[in-house]
């Protein structure tokens, strides 16, 4: 774990030493640790395009591994993520229907309004497909159909929204609806950042209920869990860290389904380890993805939704094929 | 010596009512009762139905709790239920298993260190015998051992009930006899001991008491020799049986065809 801690943090370093404008490393450490000494535009590269972009790659990361390392114990499903079974997709529609309809509270911000909107519709499609996994004779592959219907479904509404709204309004969504951490700024960060503090020490709390969980639903309601509570709250706070994500940077997908897989194939299944050590993988392969995402065309930034997909998929098929031949 | 009364239980699953109105004899600490049957007799319902893990009315009476109304924290104070199987693909070992089912709930002895617990779970894979196994991945055990673990879990917490559904299924000879033991050695505690068991002749050498049901019903009960009889077998298996004493004097069961 701690060698997972010191390659985020490089990770960290140089997704900022890396952008399109030629800074060398020199420089952008000099701007990191003493920002007078160096010129306004360096410094300004730095600390208002870079170090938001970075800081927000590894927060995403962190909040949807999370989510995806309790999602995958609570459905007993190796192939659940909030991208995969559908839950990125609802809080996308959320958030394009705040956006679109420009919903506003009285007294709510409006990036406030996008993420509580994006939460309303997370938290629905889990309780849906918690509704739908509890059914009799829906094996785990039967619940990624589910997810896939829900996406497909999602995608459509988002759709109809997309041709309904007007040309201003359909900009701003679209700018808005490529998972892109261009979007990342030093007043969006802190929302995220207190969401997830918030977050992680109750998913810690559970780390045990969660373990004993996975020794089956009968073992843990045997000692004592009190297994329907464990999975309400569970499924609140996984709706919570999705909507948070999605809301400030668009959909991103498969981190939530290869940051837990990784955490779980080096700690093990132990949630006081494996829970930290999502947070960790979520966060360095986030990272690594946004520098990769700027290595790949020099001069631009390709949408970092585009590199998590592509390291994802293969991921994805391996573990279908993986679970059938058990 | 307490006991455990089990008075006009109704259970089952929404659609389908397995046991209507059923009340067993007092089953008593220290004892070994065996639950036998055929498939569908609604043996591991009553069972689950005791340890609160499916929705059954009636009574279920235990030095004064009304089992059937407590908080599943509470009940696993008092009850622990050993599933028939459990997922075979899970990447922990032998010894988190056992801490996770000490720590899920907190237990009377909540206070106790890490150290205490660790200590405690040591304890009880040793005298299951499966202490050398406690750093190995569950996923990586043969399925003897992690029946064995499974067991562990199941007893860590010291239950005063505890509920074994068809703990000697897919287990070769040794390792059944070693379950069987266990129970034994668990009843001697003071625990009461129930378990389902298809296997009459392991039921007739190591149980205290019997009882056989038949469609959600009790069909006899006694001790072994009183409970599995040619009779009552015919009428709910619709085998033909006779019991015949070894050499050794051990009742055994021999089985002559279908009716």
């Amino acid at each position: 774990m701690a060698a997972m801690a010191v390659a985020t943090v490089l990770s960290f370093l140089i997704d900022i030493a890396v952008g399109p404008s030629t800074l060398d490393f020199a420089g952008v450490w000099q701007a990191i640790f003493s920002p007078e000494s160096v010129d306004l535009s360096t410094r300004v590269i730095v600390w208002e395009v870079r170090m938001p972009y970075a800081v927000m790659a590894l927060l995403v990361g962190a909040a949807l591994s999370l989510a995806g390392c309790e999602m995958q114990t609570i459905m007993n499903n190796a192939m659940a993520s909030p991208f995969t079974l559908g839950v990125s997709a609802a809080a996308s529609f959320g958030a394009a229907l705040a956006i679109v309809l420009g919903l506003s509270l009285p007294g709510v911000d409006g990036e406030w309004m996008i993420v509580v909107n994006a939460f309303l519709f997370a938290f629905g499609a889990t309780l849906l497909l918690q509704a739908l996994s509890s059914l009799r004779g829906t094996g785990p592959e039967g619940l990624v159909l589910f997810g896939i219907a829900l996406v497909f479904m999602f995608n459509a509404f988002t759709g109809i929204m997309q041709y309904l709204a007007s040309a201003e309004a359909l900009q701003q969504f679209i700018f808005w609806s490529l998972g892109s951490l261009t979007k990342a700024n030093w007043e969006n960060i802190p929302l995220l950042f207190g969401l997830f503090i918030i977050i992680a020490p109750f998913s810690m709390v559970s780390a045990w209920k969660l373990t004993a969980l996975r020794l089956g639903e009968e073992s843990a309601r045997s000692f004592g869990v009190a297994v329907k509570r464990l999975r309400f709250f569970s499924l609140l706070r996984i709706s919570l860290l999705t909507a948070g994500a999605v809301a400030f940077v668009g959909t991103i997908g498969f981190i939530g389904l290869v940051g837990p897989h990784i955490a779980k194939l080096l700690i093990g299944e132990d949630h006081r380890f494996s829970l930290p050590a999502s947070i960790l993988s979520g966060a360095l392969i986030m990272s690594l993805a946004s520098v990769i995402s700027k290595a790949i065309l020099s001069g631009a930034i390709v949408p970092v939704g585009i590199v998590t997909s592509l390291i994802g998929v293969p991921v994805f098929v391996a573990l279908i094929l993986n679970k059938r031949k058990r | 010596m307490a006991i455990l009364q089990i008075n006009d239980i109704h259970a089952g699953y929404p659609r389908k009512k397995v046991i209507n109105g059923l009340t067993l004899p007092p089953l008593a600490s220290g004892e070994v009762t065996v639950l036998t049957g055929p498939n569908a007799a609604g043996k591991s319902t009553l069972l689950r139905a005791i340890a609160g893990l499916l929705h059954a009315h009636g009574s279920v009476q235990y030095e004064g709790n009304e089992l059937t109304t407590l908080s599943p924290r509470k009940r696993a104070s008092y009850v622990s239920f050993m599933p028939q199987s459990v997922p075979t693909d899970i990447n922990l070992s032998v010894m988190e298993a056992v801490v996770s089912a000490l720590k899920a709930s907190p237990l009377d002895a909540a206070t106790a260190s890490n150290e205490q617990f660790h200590h405690r779970a040591i304890a009880v894979l040793e005298r299951i015998g499966i202490a050398h196994l406690a750093l190995d991945p569950l996923n990586q055990l043969s399925g003897g051992q992690r029946q064995m673990a499974s067991l562990a879990r199941s007893v860590v917490r010291e239950p005063h009930i505890l509920l074994l559904d068809e703990p000697t299924s897919a287990l070769d000879l040794r390792h059944q006899l070693k379950v069987m033991r266990l129970a034994r050695s668990f009843a001697q505690d003071g625990r009461i001991v129930v378990m389902v068991l298809h296997d009459l002749n392991l039921a007739m050498r190591w149980a205290d008491r019997v009882i056989v049901m038949h469609r959600g019903e009790l069909a006899s009960d006694g001790t072994p020799i009183e409970a599995i009889t040619p009779a009552v077998i015919e009428s709910v298996y619709g085998v033909r049986i006779r019991v015949e004493r070894c050499s050794q004097g051990q009742p055994n069961l021999i089985v002559d065809g279908e009716c």
